[in-house]
């Protein structure tokens, strides 16, 4: 290839520009089979100077040569969709550029990614056996891209009728993609099965995060707080607020550890709020539950319309930069970063409250106060204020999740309407008293509902949710764990 | 400009017993101002107001117009919902956070006839409704033919939610699924039926619902004398809810009702099965809110999932709550003044009407639960107590004044 000598590439470069598309061709097929990118600059010079139908004959040249490029790119993404874009591109030219790149590379999912280009390529060639090998191996890679190529082959093969032997390996090569076919498909349902688990336990941890505050109030003081998803919406909006913080007075390089900021002040804010709301309203209205929930409600209604008043619609924050993607663990499965932390999250929250509720002095009070509030106060505990700070608690639980939910939706001041129903039902699944039944409830409300998703779709999906929930509630009414007692009143 | 003389006599029917005997006053009412002061409101309610849309001069200050007279009728309509609400909330103690569901069965039951009945008049000159030919459907689906019959709709109305209310109610107390896990399940009913509703391939109309509706048995639902009917009609319908419930809570069973909300083991331990009472308020009360539906449908000309949803249905127990719980003059009244001052603030102010209800809840929960009855009652107890001897009975004209105080 050095033997080119210069002023054939400069005779290719400039028949790129004349109307003739034979010579056009020509020097298109010379330049890509040359692939020295020290000729970038000069062909987006031409790009630029030149007319649409040069530029459309240009094109492919230089995407060849710019992926090439970023196949020995620093980054293991660049190097990645490069890989991807020359097996898109299917010139069979980038096959030893590609192959080259394997030998050098380490990471496995850019390995992988440059073998399915490699055989994607191999699937377009015209020799029989080159076909059934690169079929072969693409169903081997489970290949989940290669799955278009492989079916179109396969029907334009059935289609087709040869003579022959020619007809002999047309077979063998149909049979190679169907086989291939068939085995990604196999895979790509487990695929999707792992994804939907996944999914399931994802949903389940945003609603186990918003349920333990809502049922740690309510196994202790049998409240039903209706504004604790407006507790999350101040959360949320306490996120956003840090965000800008960060956006205004600090420099850029410490932007991406705003979300750690916010974390602890949305709890704070969320908490603090919660406490002048026991002060100022539950307080007065122990035991009438009833009471209770409607008027939370009314203050869920106002603090609606504030948030409406004060952030107008929708804001959005920008999730960190060390959140966004995800991590691909299987072929198909990838898992969002953003997904993973949240779930995270939910599992570092109900460690830190199993650990408080029974590792402290405070949790031990709020225990007694839960299982017989009369008793409790005979001894001493002062229950009125474990109520207070129990229901700051909940609150501030209410608030980290609504800072968990700015990393996978808009900050609106409807936000806490959307899950509140559901996490709802998970305490009355759950049952009172327990935060094992409200994490078991959590896991199952949220893992049935994306099981039921894909085949009943999201809104029946929920209406039998609902259905099964009292059906269950049928055998069990007062929840799935409940504390055993002899009372008589609930 | 109904509601103050509304307030008076129906306060009055109730308010006539800030007597001594307190228990005796809240579980029944004494019958002769109560008998008076219903005879009363029904007589302006349904005499008065539509003459007074006739009669006078359009510009004279008497007139009632078309529009007044049409929004009193959606107020009363409200009001028979609300019966319902209290006689299961006010008298029972059960709160039902789903009411906005019975309410939509049956308003939807009516607005499927009335959508059928616009015929060809459609936008698109089709005999489907719009919204099929909207969403490509080809043919009217099956739950829709009977609709075609007026009698059939009415009957719907009332015997969906019904039904619907019999199997909810029956797994619900059965299971013993009660106080805050029975408002939590309910506001999931509201909110499953909101989405269903929603939805286009239910055929209901989704987000839009039912509207653009012209006629009614033949006759325009733009005509003046047609709004009048409805109106009258819904008076009526008020009237026969009213004595319905009265009957029912001064029946036995009224009595065991009233117990089971204020202690349910000791009912239970006496001998009666509170479950099966609480399954026929609830059922009573769900008929009474899908009536309420049938008769908002004409008059208000749409009904859509937003009217049924999760927020309505609270609202509707905050009406209650506001006239004054346990008092059923107090359940007519919540429903009258909220909505009244509802459209006089959403016209008006509307970033503010959240924070008035949100405030109301509060202020209502707070300061004053027994509504507005209730603290008339406790006012004008005060003020007989200090003017008079206690056991002398109350003076009808005196109490009035106070009422309209206490409404102020």
């Amino acid at each position: 290839m050095s033997a080119t000598p210069p002023s054939a590439i400069e005779r290719a470069l400039a028949d790129l520009s004349s109307q003739d598309p034979a010579a056009q061709e020509a020097s298109v097929l010379m330049l890509s089979e040359q692939g020295d990118p020290a000729l970038l600059p000069r062909l987006e010079e031409l790009r630029a100077n030149a007319d649409r139908s040069v530029r459309l004959v240009i094109k492919p040249v230089i995407d060849l040569l710019k992926n090439k490029v970023n196949l020995v790119s620093d980054d293991p993404d660049t190097r990645r969709s490069a890989a991807t874009d020359l097996g898109t591109l299917g010139k069979p030219v980038a096959v030893p550029w590609l192959e080259a790149a394997l030998n050098t590379e380490s990471d496995r999912w850019v390995r992988y990614t440059i073998e399915e280009s490699i055989n994607l390529i191999k699937l377009a060639s015209d020799d029989p056996a080159t076909k059934i090998a690169a079929a072969t191996k693409l169903g081997e890679l489970r290949s989940q891209n290669a799955l278009p190529a492989l079916k179109e082959l396969a029907q334009g093969l059935l289609a087709s009728s040869g003579e022959g032997e020619q007809q002999g390996q047309q077979g063998l090569v149909a049979s190679a993609a169907s086989q291939a076919i068939e085995r990604i498909e196999t895979w790509g349902s487990w695929a999707n099965a792992i994804q939907t688990v996944f999914r399931g336990i994802s949903l389940s941890s945003i609603l186990l995060l918003m349920a333990l505050g809502l049922a740690i109030v309510f196994g202790l003081m049998g409240v039903i707080n209706m504004a604790h998803g407006e507790l999350m919406m101040l959360g949320a909006y306490a996120t956003f607020i840090t965000q800008e913080c960060f956006k205004a007075y600090l420099p850029d390089t410490l932007f991406d550890y705003y979300f750690l900021v916010a974390m602890p002040c949305s709890f704070l804010v969320a908490g603090l709020f919660g406490l002048a709301l026991e002060a100022s309203l539950i307080r007065f209205l122990y035991g009438r539950p009833l009471e209770t929930l409607l008027a939370t409600w009314g203050v869920s209604l106002i603090l609606i319309q504030a948030a409406r008043v004060i952030f107008g619609d929708l804001t959005s924050v920008v999730a960190p930069s060390w959140l966004s993607g995800g991590a691909q663990v299987l072929v198909g499965v990838q898992l969002p970063y953003n997904r993973l932390f949240i779930i995270a999250l939910a599992s570092v929250c109900v460690a830190g409250i199993y650990w408080l509720l029974f590792r402290t002095g405070v949790g031990l009070r709020v225990r007694a106060v839960m299982q017989n509030r009369d008793m409790s106060a005979c001894l001493g505990i002062p229950t009125r204020k474990v109520d207070a700070y129990t229901f700051a608690f909940g609150s501030g639980l209410a608030g980290l999740a609504g800072c968990a939910l700015t990393l996978i939706g808009n900050v609106e001041p409807g936000l806490g309407q959307n899950y509140i129903v559901d996490s709802f039902m998970v305490v009355v699944t759950g049952g009172v008293g327990k935060l094992s039944g409200t994490i078991v409830a959590a896991l199952g409300i949220g893992g049935l509902n994306k099981l039921l998703e894909p085949s009943f779709g999201a809104v029946y999906g929920k209406v039998l949710i609902l259905i099964l929930v009292i059906l269950f509630l049928q055998r069990r009414p007062s929840g799935l764990f409940s504390i055993k007692g002899r009372h008589v009143e609930s | 400009m109904s509601s103050p003389d509304l307030g008076e006599s129906s306060g009055l029917s109730s308010a006539a017993e800030g007597t001594p005997d307190r228990r005796r006053a809240w579980l029944s009412e004494s019958s002769a101002t109560e008998g008076l002061s219903f005879w009363l409101v029904g007589f302006f309610l349904l005499v008065v107001m539509p003459l007074l849309n006739v009669l006078p001069a359009t510009d004279s200050w008497l007139h009632v117009s078309d529009f007044t007279l049409n929004r009193f009728g959606k107020f009363l309509a409200y009001a028979i919902l609300a019966l319902g609400i209290d006689l299961i909330w006010g008298y029972t103690g059960i709160l039902s956070l789903g009411h906005g569901v019975f309410f939509g069965l049956g308003a939807y039951a009516v607005g499927m006839h009335l959508m059928l009945s616009i015929g060809t008049e459609s936008v698109y000159g089709s005999a489907l409704p719009d919204f099929m030919v909207w969403n490509q459907v080809k043919e009217l689906p099956l739950f829709w033919k009977p609709f075609y019959s007026f009698g059939f709709a009415v009957a719907a109305a009332i015997l969906v939610p019904t039904l619907f209310a019999t199997i909810f109610g029956f797994l619900a107390f059965r299971s013993r699924i009660r106080g805050v896990y029975f408002a939590i399940i309910t506001q999931a009913l509201a909110l499953s039926a909101w989405l269903v509703f929603n939805r286009n391939e239910t055929n209901l109309g989704g987000t839009n619902g039912l509207t653009d509706f012209k006629t009614i048995l033949g006759f325009r639902l733009s005509d003046p004398g047609m709004q009048r009917t409805l109106y009258v009609l819904t008076v009526l319908s008020l009237g026969a809810a009213y004595l319905l419930c009265r009957w029912i809570i001064r029946s036995r069973t009224g009595k065991v009702l009233v117990a089971i909300r204020d202690s349910e083991q000791r009912v239970l331990f006496s001998g009666y099965s509170p479950a099966n009472y609480k399954l026929f308020v609830f059922v009573v009360s769900a008929a009474l809110a899908g009536l309420a539906g049938a008769l908002y449908v004409p008059q208000v000309g749409i009904i859509t999932p937003s009217q049924i949803g999760v927020l309505p249905s609270l609202e509707m127990v905050i009406w209650v709550a506001v006239g004054g719980r346990g008092t059923l003059a107090g359940a007519v009244i919540g429903a009258v003044g909220v909505n009244w001052a509802r459209s006089i603030l959403t016209n008006s102010f509307p970033d503010l009407w959240p924070f008035f209800l949100g405030g109301l809840f509060v202020a209502v929960v707070l300061l004053v639960p027994e509504g507005c009855v209730g603290l008339v009652r406790k006012l004008s107890g005060n003020w007989f107590a200090r003017r008079a001897q206690p056991g002398q009975t109350a003076g009808g004209f005196g109490v009035g004044a106070s009422v309209k105080r206490g409404l102020r």
